[in-house]
């Protein structure tokens, strides 16, 4: 690991202050805010994340959850994630973002990681963790080994030539059929990016992974209120039952009225470089009967539509049509 | 800056003290740090050595380990797990993965258990940190621990510091009562001899209050 310089920041306004004079805040980001560390340290340790400045932010005031005017909810960026997944307005409002946080990680990793942390975890593709290796996400240009081999892991969709690393996070994919707003304080003043824009393709630039510029730090998220009468279930299917990453997983939001779907949020996760939000599988479904296998299927082939297997996870593309079927039927079931 | 302090390194690399309780055993490399408190912002600034290209100073840390205060100086990049065995001398803590993956290193802070190893000492001043060793000590063992030793719960016993934290832990958390919701909730605990079964009965012993 390198050394570094650390600062403890007790002010929003100092944070952002330092870091805005960051080269980027992207993969190579000479400062980095540190939370939980569960990403960053692992990374650090790897030389993957080589910052020569970290600004701690677990001293700011921004581990609260907050109800919002409009009913949803506004949670703050350092809470930690075993806190929000247990907190009671979470489990009664929004039982599928507590339910994705707990299946994911370990208890000790999730006492760690925070909201904010948890937006920004990296891909597990070996390639990226590995110094050694090429990594077009790492070090631009210099190739991408996962393309022909070792991909068992990675992305479906959303993919390019350059970087088909998936998103790993399972808080990310609730957040995103849950509609969430990332609140960001920046450089110049604040702004709020809707989850569904704040990951950004690989593209030709793999390297960029989302919005964030120098000095931005990411406040807190808020949740629009819950839908009245929705069911909802966050399933996640992998390699053990515990303590391993997604192979695919559905965050599933449904109403139904007189025996349909009256509106419906999907997002996956597992199979796409950025959290999947599938508003094509949602649209095959609004006005169809509940309980009708065909309609299910039809559904998950639409959101499934533009898989691009590679070599070795040509199974993720069946077993996330079955993984959003069976999802769609545990939330209808007592409909 | 104001209050700066400069220190040359020139102590032993690692003198690596296996009593538990000897604290205070510096690890230090050439360097210079430099300390400062300015507007409620404290910087520890380990400034690198030309000769070592990236060489390291050390910072001077408070933390509340096992309810004892330990000042330690230590390599700002240094881990809590780190620190721990090498620094305060409480080598109970075991290192297995260093990156998160085996539960090993299991301590609590503030109560939580969390990754030791994941965690910047430097980043716990003001926590209070409870190690294996401040859990219970022979002859006034900890009902986790005295199950662990009725059920014959590990081996090779590598892992078993950090099963027993997190167990420790687990009595406070929501959990349901079956073996399945003890699993889940031990499931950050990686054991290579297999003592699973061993683990959970032991842990639901204490639960169920037999
Ligand atoms: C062994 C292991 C297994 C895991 N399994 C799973 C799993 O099954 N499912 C899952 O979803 N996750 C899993 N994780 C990942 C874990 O959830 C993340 O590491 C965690 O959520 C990161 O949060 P953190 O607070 O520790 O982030 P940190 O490591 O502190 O930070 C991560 C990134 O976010 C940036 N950052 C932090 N706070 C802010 C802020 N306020 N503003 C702007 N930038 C910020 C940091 O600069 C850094 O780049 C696993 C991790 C490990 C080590
Ligand atoms: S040593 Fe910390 S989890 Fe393995
Ligand atoms: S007892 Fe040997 S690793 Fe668990």
């Amino acid at each position: 690991m390198h050394t570094f310089e650390f600062v403890r920041a007790n002010d929003p306004a100092l944070a952002v202050a330092i870091t805005s004079q960051a080269k980027t805040a992207q993969q190579g980001a000479d400062m980095r805010f540190v939370a939980g560390g569960t990403t960053l340290l692992d990374l650090m340790k790897l030389n993957v994340e080589q910052p020569a400045k970290l600004v701690d932010v677990n001293g700011l005031p921004l581990d609260k959850i907050e109800r919002t005017a409009d009913g949803g909810l506004k949670i703050g960026a350092t809470m930690r994630n075993a806190d929000l997944a247990h907190h009671a307005d979470v489990q009664r409002d929004y039982p599928v973002l507590s339910q994705a946080i707990l299946q994911g990680a370990s208890a000790q990793i999730r006492n760690m990681a925070t909201t904010a942390g948890n937006l920004l975890q990296r891909t597990r593709c070996m390639f990226f963790r590995d110094t050694a290796m090429p990594c077009n996400k790492r070090e631009p240009g210099s190739g991408c080994p996962a393309i022909g081999g070792g991909n068992r892991m990675l992305a479906i969709l959303g993919t390019s030539e350059q970087c088909i690393a998936s998103n790993p996070s399972d808080m990310n994919v609730a957040m995103a059929a849950l509609e969430a707003v990332v609140h960001i304080r920046g450089a110049k003043g604040e702004r709020d990016v809707a989850i569904g824009e704040f990951h950004v393709l690989p593209g030709n630039t793999p390297s960029r992974e989302n919005v964030l510029e120098p000095g931005d730090l990411i406040t807190h998220v808020t949740l629009p209120a819950a839908a009245k009468g929705s069911k909802s279930i966050y399933l996640k299917l992998r390699d053990r039952t515990s303590y391993e990453f997604a192979l695919a997983s559905a965050a599933v939001i449904v109403n139904v009225a007189d025996g349909r779907f009256e509106r419906v949020r999907i997002a996956m996760g597992g199979v796409g470089t950025k959290p999947w939000r599938m508003p094509e599988a949602e649209a095959a479904l609004v006005g169809q009967a509940v309980g009708d296998e065909a309609v299910m299927r039809r559904a998950a082939e639409a959101g499934l539509k533009d898989a691009r297997p590679q070599s070795e996870n040509g199974f993720k593309v069946e077993l996330a049509k079955r993984c959003l079927v069976y999802a769609l039927k545990q939330a209808t079931q007592n409909a | 800056m104001s209050n700066e302090e400069t220190v040359s390194g020139g102590l032993s690399r690692r003198a690596f003290l296996s009593s538990a309780g000897a604290a205070g055993v510096v690890s230090a490399i050439e360097g210079r740090i430099v300390m400062a408190q300015e507007n409620g912002v404290k910087t520890a600034s380990a400034v690198r050595t030309p000769e070592a290209g990236g060489g390291a100073g050390i910072v001077a840390v408070t933390l509340r380990v096992n309810g004892k205060e330990q000042k330690v100086r230590i390599d700002p990049r240094a881990s809590l797990l780190d620190c721990l065995r090498e620094s305060v001398g409480l080598t109970g803590t075991k290192k297995g993965c260093d990156h998160g993956q085996c539960g090993a290193c299991t301590v609590h802070v503030n109560g939580r258990r969390v990754l030791s190893c994941l965690s910047l000492a430097m980043m716990h001043e003001g926590d209070e940190v409870t190690t294996i060793e401040g859990i219970g000590q022979p002859g006034n063992l900890h009902a986790v621990q005295a199950a662990f030793v009725a059920h014959d719960a590990y081996q090779c016993g590598y892992c078993t510091s950090g099963q027993i934290m997190s167990g420790v832990a687990l009595l406070k958390e929501p959990c349901g009562p079956a073996d399945a919701d003890v699993k889940e909730l031990m499931s950050g605990n990686i054991c290579r001899c297999g003592a699973y079964p061993n683990i959970v009965a032991a842990i639901q012993q204490v639960r169920k209050g037999a």
